[in-house]
């Protein structure tokens, strides 16, 4: 297990492969849809310090409200193929140094990973009791009343956040390895 | 016997139904993804996956936490004796939502779809999505499914015949639309998953049929031996797709596939896919007016 400490530097992830599993420490954005659309949109200025080195996290988490304080529920990763149109640009203009997410996500992406250096890491999806249990603080939530509890951009300090590198800044991605073998299989069956 | 709705009751046992539903993964579920990890090989990212997901869904249920944070679209079936409300017992059903969503037991999930605005507490149009019919007992039974948007953007409808799939209007056919979705799906749908198949219907009854079969028990066998035979090959098949859970490889694709059938129309064949996540999140009420129990 790789432990990166949030903000990393290009350098540290352009040694990550396909297959390192990565624990995270320190602080991460969470963005899907609506955060992602604002972004490549506006290109919002108030943001950039706040992602700039670290990773944005597509999820949509469970929360509660506890004394004043916001408490992360449940906080499983969505999918991230949603985001493809625009993540490429996204990572470039914010710096961003990891997007993590489940599923994996395409060619543009995966290209713009390589140019700028910056890896794509999965987490499990479905198990969000267990990867809430990470998040130890909510510092600050952004565009809660525009885009809802679901949508908002979360900032969370977390510890050991578990996940898998399954894109990386040179060219690999567990995905299109997987997908390419379970075609040929599926072409045979359907092919009968 | 006259049965009379005590509407706080039914409002607190409606509440507890979505608390089990969101927080305590069945346990014919478990088995499967048990079996499904002794099947990998050890020490491989397929059997990690595996027992990440087993340990998760053993935090949410100690810690009554929800097992996904997508609660998803909830999808009840409800049976009810001759003479009861709908409106009284759709009405109990939406205010029970809300309560579970301020509990935490729901994520605040659904937008309006034309202004983008997010109602805050799971109330809208069709939601949460109610199907009723009668019965002769003098009970309600309520199924309850949460099923998230990852495992509902990749479910699927086919028409048969389909040109590209050389899948004719017959069971061959229905065979290659599964096999084509699922693979599709690849891990997108939080694989390992469990396919429900509705075959025949228009395009709404179909899609009913094929999500009525998440509420089966993984380890039930189809009265209709066709269909028995059709689910039996479909998961044999399906698992040497190879791709795996949250599809990392492995040979854990499907956790079962169940089939239902409706009558079609003689010009409409179609095939409808309802792929669930391995996040199976489902449970039943039983309401009476002595009695509530839960399965």
């Amino acid at each position: 297990m790789i432990s990166l400490k949030l903000p990393v530097s290009e350098e540290e992830v352009r040694k990550l492969k396909v297959g390192d599993e990565v624990s995270l420490n320190g602080i991460m954005v969470l963005g899907r849809d609506n955060a992602h659309a604002w972004m490549y949109e506006e290109k919002p200025n108030e943001i950039r310090n706040l992602l700039k080195g670290t990773v944005i996290y597509h999820c949509g988490p469970v929360v509660k409200k506890v004394d004043d304080e916001w408490i992360f529920v449940a906080a499983g990763p969505t999918t991230s193929i949603r985001e493809e149109p625009y993540q490429g640009d996204v990572l470039k203009e914010y710096d961003l140094r990891a997007v993590i997410g489940k599923g994996g996500m395409g060619d543009k992406t995966l290209a713009a990973l390589k140019e700028h250096g910056a890896v794509y890491l999965h987490a499990i999806g479905g198990t969000a009791a267990l990867l809430a249990k990470a998040v130890v603080k909510v510092h600050d939530v952004l565009k809660l009343e525009e885009f809802g509890i679901p949508e908002a951009m979360w900032v969370i300090e977390v510890k050991d956040f578990p996940t898998v590198v399954t894109m990386d800044s040179h060219g690999q991605s567990l995905h299109q390895v997987i997908k390419g073998k379970s075609n040929i299989v599926a072409d045979k069956l359907i092919s009968g | 016997m006259k049965f009379e709705i005590d509407e706080k009751k039914l409002h607190d046992a409606v509440v507890e139904l979505i608390r089990r539903a969101s927080t305590q993964l069945p346990a014919d579920v478990i088995s499967a993804m048990e079996k499904g990890r002794d099947s990998e090989e050890p020490g491989s990212p397929a059997q990690s996956v595996l027992k990440l997901m087993l340990e998760n869904a053993q935090m949410a249920r100690e810690d009554e936490t929800p097992i996904c944070q997508d609660t998803g679209t909830n999808i009840y079936y409800v049976t009810v004796p001759v003479g009861v409300s709908l409106r009284k017992v759709e009405k109990v059903i939406v205010e029970a939502t809300k309560t579970a969503t301020e509990k935490a037991y729901l994520r605040p999930n659904m937008v309006d779809s034309i202004s983008g605005k997010n109602t805050g507490d799971n109330s809208g149009v069709m939601s949460p999505f109610i199907h009723f019919e009668e019965w002769d007992e003098p009970q309600i039974n309520m199924q309850l499914a949460l099923k998230g948007g990852g495992s509902e953007n990749v479910s699927a409808q086919y028409k048969l015949p389909d040109n590209k799939l050389k899948a004719g209007r017959n069971f061959d056919g229905v065979y290659k639309c599964v096999i084509d979705a699922v693979n599709k799906a690849q891990g997108l749908g939080c694989a390992p998953g469990i396919i429900g198949l509705g075959i025949g219907g228009d395009r709404a009854i179909g899609m009913l049929i094929a999500k009525k079969q998440i509420f089966r028990n993984i380890d039930d066998t189809n009265p209709d031996s066709e269909m028995a035979k059709l689910e039996e090959k479909l998961y044999k098949d399906l698992n040497k797709l190879g791709i795996g859970p949250m599809g990392f490889g492995g040979n854990t694709t499907v956790l079962g596939v169940k089939v239902g059938a409706a009558h079609r129309l003689p010009a409409s064949f179609f095939v409808s896919i309802a792929y669930m996540c391995w996040a199976d999140r489902h449970a039943t009420l039983n309401y009476s007016t002595e009695e509530v129990s839960y399965d």
